[in-house]
């Protein structure tokens, strides 16, 4: 009898410990990805082909007649802020999708959506530029955004025939291959000083980012984190099915149309500024869930972005740095992204769901 | 209808995309009542229920919950009304047990649904209630069906429902947790007056714990009513469209068809010890006669069910002089018996002359020997 009473105060006491570490998770979590976004953004400032030591960049920042003003604010500084706000919304729109669709590898670049929005955005920009119109980032967003919105409402129709998760991403990659190879053919066609243009954005990357883009970006970012954050709690209690969620009080259609606007407008804002960035969507919010060991929104939301932001600021470092001629963005991502989501399916695999 | 319903189906038309399945259907439930849908498998209890809960568009008619019209409640007004466990399977990513029960509180939290301290005690409470503390932090999707059937559970009642709908809750169950299940049911119906509208597949648990039960077959509500008018041995077959074996209202039990044909030995049973025999014998197909029963009898009604043959005397009488003779004289016509009653009473006297004709003849035989000569 004795026994078994220690034996259970030695249980109890293990499962306080493990609990209340689960407990410190959520700001251990926090102060990691915190930490990681102020160092790499240091890094990011320094590091590149031109070095600076970190006076330099302290001069560059706060002195408008530095010689270091124009490589850190106007070079480094705001690719940094783009590759923070773009990369956040990617991670963001990822775990939209994810959500959405109740499958934990979809994401804008595997459903095909980004290579939508690359698309007709394209399309926009030939069309800018063989009449000679200069290119209009409001414009610009809302192309893209149309783009994203016609390939998501082809897989809206075909996820409601197929119900296979694997089976879902397979058509959207599809779909994604079909849109690459439009633009290719539409790129041929377009006069040869457009391509050059054209090109690097195409591959995907942060360099083409100007400070009155940076504006745009944080006005349509920033405010659709803010709703997306407020409808956490719609969200967790869709995780749990349609059925519950609508006997939970929500508005289910109305419910669904928020998340696929949201998560189109996220994607669509990367595209238009960005080009397509390749698997961040589903490899951030998953690494999110193995670091927060939860999936509820209100945890989730923020740290997907905070998760995005960081990954797109290292994948950027690696992209400016590794090499002398600059990697696409989308490259590095890949390297990156892909093994995570290929080991997401195995672990789906091995626990048999679907 | 009757205005002291706590939910009502009127003139309630369901189907799926628009197309009828059952017309004109007319339930109610009060609170404090359990009201039971039973039927055979694909009658619409399914339907019927999904369409109480909004799952399913109505085609015609209106579900009145506490006197509003459902289609004219806010979803959120209803969750803090109706509460389900439905069939469909639930996705708990990474969720725990108590997470899961906790989604009950989402009409009550707010803008960011984060529980208050209350939230919190209404949440144990209702783990406590359904006996889930041993296994309210272990990953949702790992643990068993019975398991995750008590957190559906506890997640309903942690919503403060007034009536909670539920569909088929016990399938996939074993016995004990059957039975857990139900008690819980019973008991929030009897100490919190909460209404329920449950489908259920066990005939023998919706007799036991329905308050009325409703049948639903071949795409209409065919007879509503209280358990005791419900459950009789003809309409339960009727019902079910059972053309083999019987059912047993009483017991609430099933029977296999009795083994036609010439008997090949005669059972001495009564008391409830023949039973076992009777099923020994209908197993192994050997056609029996049984005897000499009272029809009140424990043994009766499955004697009934399964013996080829039945000697039998009314509910409460003496065997009489004639039947005691008529069923000696078929068992020396057998030439086998069987007995099954360890002690005869003494208002069994005619039994215990019966044995004794039997041993006297040389008849008596083991149950053993009967199933196993038949084997050979």
């Amino acid at each position: 009898m004795r026994q078994n009473g220690r034996f259970a105060q030695f249980k109890d006491g293990l499962l306080r410990v493990s609990r209340s570490f689960d407990r410190a998770r959520l700001p251990i979590g926090f102060a990691i990805l915190g930490a990681a976004l102020v160092g790499l953004f240091f890094w990011n400032i320094a590091a590149g082909s031109v070095s600076l030591s970190f006076a330099e960049v302290a001069d560059g920042l706060f002195h408008a007649d530095s010689p270091f003003r124009t490589i850190v604010i106007d070079a480094r500084l705001v690719r940094i802020l783009s590759a923070i706000l773009l990369g956040g919304a990617l991670a963001l729109s990822g775990f939209l999708l994810q959500t959405f669709f109740a499958n934990p590898i979809a994401g804008p670049f595997v459903l095909g959506i980004a290579s939508g929005a690359k698309l007709v955005m394209t399309l926009a920009l030939i069309g800018f530029l063989s009449f000679g119109i200069n290119r209009n980032s409001n414009v610009l967003i809302l192309a893209s955004f149309l783009g994203a919105m016609l390939s998501m409402g082809f897989v809206l129709a075909i996820s409601h025939k197929v119900k296979r998760m694997s089976m879902l991403v397979i058509c959207g990659v599809m779909i994604g291959y079909i849109c690459s190879a439009i633009t290719e053919l539409v790129v041929q066609f377009a006069e040869e000083s457009n391509i050059i243009k054209l090109h690097d954005w195409a591959m995907g990357s942060f360099a083409n980012v100007q400070w009155h883009n940076v504006i745009v970006i944080t006005a349509v970012v920033l405010p659709a984190f803010a709703v997306t954050f407020l409808m956490s709690k719609p969200i967790g209690a869709y995780q749990l099915g349609e059925v519950y969620a609508k006997n939970m009080g929500v508005n289910i259609p109305l419910f669904r149309a928020a998340l696929i606007l949201l998560s189109g407008v996220l994607s669509a804002c990367v595209t238009a500024f960005a080009g397509p960035v390749s698997f961040v969507g589903v490899a951030v919010p998953h690494l999110m869930r193995r670091l927060f060991k939860t999936a509820k929104p209100i945890v989730m939301i923020p740290a997907c972005f905070l998760g995005g932001a960081v990954f797109c600021l290292f994948c950027d470092l690696i992209a400016r740095t590794l090499v002398s001629e600059q990697l696409s963005i989308s490259s590095v991502t890949a390297v990156l992204g892909a093994p995570i989501v290929i080991l997401v399916m195995l672990r789906r695999q091995k626990e048999g769901e679907r | 209808m009757n205005g002291t319903y706590y939910v009502s189906a009127e003139h309630m038309t369901v189907g799926y995309d628009g197309k009828p399945l059952i017309e004109n259907i007319e339930i109610g439930v009060r609170r404090g009542e359990i009201l039971t849908l039973i039927g055979p498998n694909g009658s619409g209890k399914s339907t019927i229920l999904k369409s109480i809960i909004k799952e399913l568009k109505l085609i015609a008619g209106t579900v009145v919950l506490d006197g509003h019209d459902m289609a004219a409640l806010k979803e959120r007004d209803i969750a803090k009304k109706l509460a389900i466990v439905m069939t469909e399977r639930i996705r708990g990513e990474l969720m725990s047990c108590w997470d899961v029960a906790a989604t009950g509180r989402y009409p009550y939290t707010g803008r960011l649904g984060i529980l208050t301290k209350e939230d919190r005690a209404i949440v144990d409470a209702a783990i406590r209630t359904v006996h889930a503390e041993d296994f309210k932090g272990r990953p949702f999707n790992r643990i068993s069906d019975g398991q995750r059937q008590r957190i559906l559970l506890a997640r309903a009642i942690a919503q403060q429902p007034e009536v909670i709908v539920l569909d088929e809750p016990t399938s996939f169950l074993d016995v004990k947790h059957k039975l857990e299940l139900l008690d819980v049911l019973k008991t929030m119906v009897r100490e919190q007056n909460v209404a329920v509208i449950v489908s259920l597949h066990e005939l023998d648990l919706a007799e036991k714990i329905s308050d009325r039960v409703v049948c639903v077959a071949n795409n209409r509500i065919d007879r509503c009513g209280t358990p005791e008018k419900i459950f009789r041995d003809d309409y339960i077959s009727a019902l079910y469209g059972m053309e083999t074996g019987s059912f047993n209202a009483l017991f609430g039990s099933v029977e296999l068809p009795a083994v036609s044909g010439e008997p090949k030995v005669f059972v001495i049973g009564g008391g409830g010890s023949g039973v076992p025999a009777y099923r020994a014998l209908q197993r192994a197909g050997v056609p029996f006669a049984a005897g000499i029963l009272p029809e009140s009898d424990l043994d009766f009604p499955v004697a009934k069910a399964l013996a080829a043959e039945l000697v039998s005397v009314p509910a409460f009488s003496a065997i009489n002089e004639a039947t005691e003779r008529a069923a000696a004289a078929r068992m020396l016509s057998i030439g086998r018996a069987v007995s099954t009653v360890p002690a005869f009473g003494e208002t069994n006297a005619a039994n215990r002359r019966l044995y004794d004709a039997a041993r006297a003849a040389g008849l008596l035989v083991d149950l053993d020997a009967v199933l196993k000569g038949v084997e050979a």
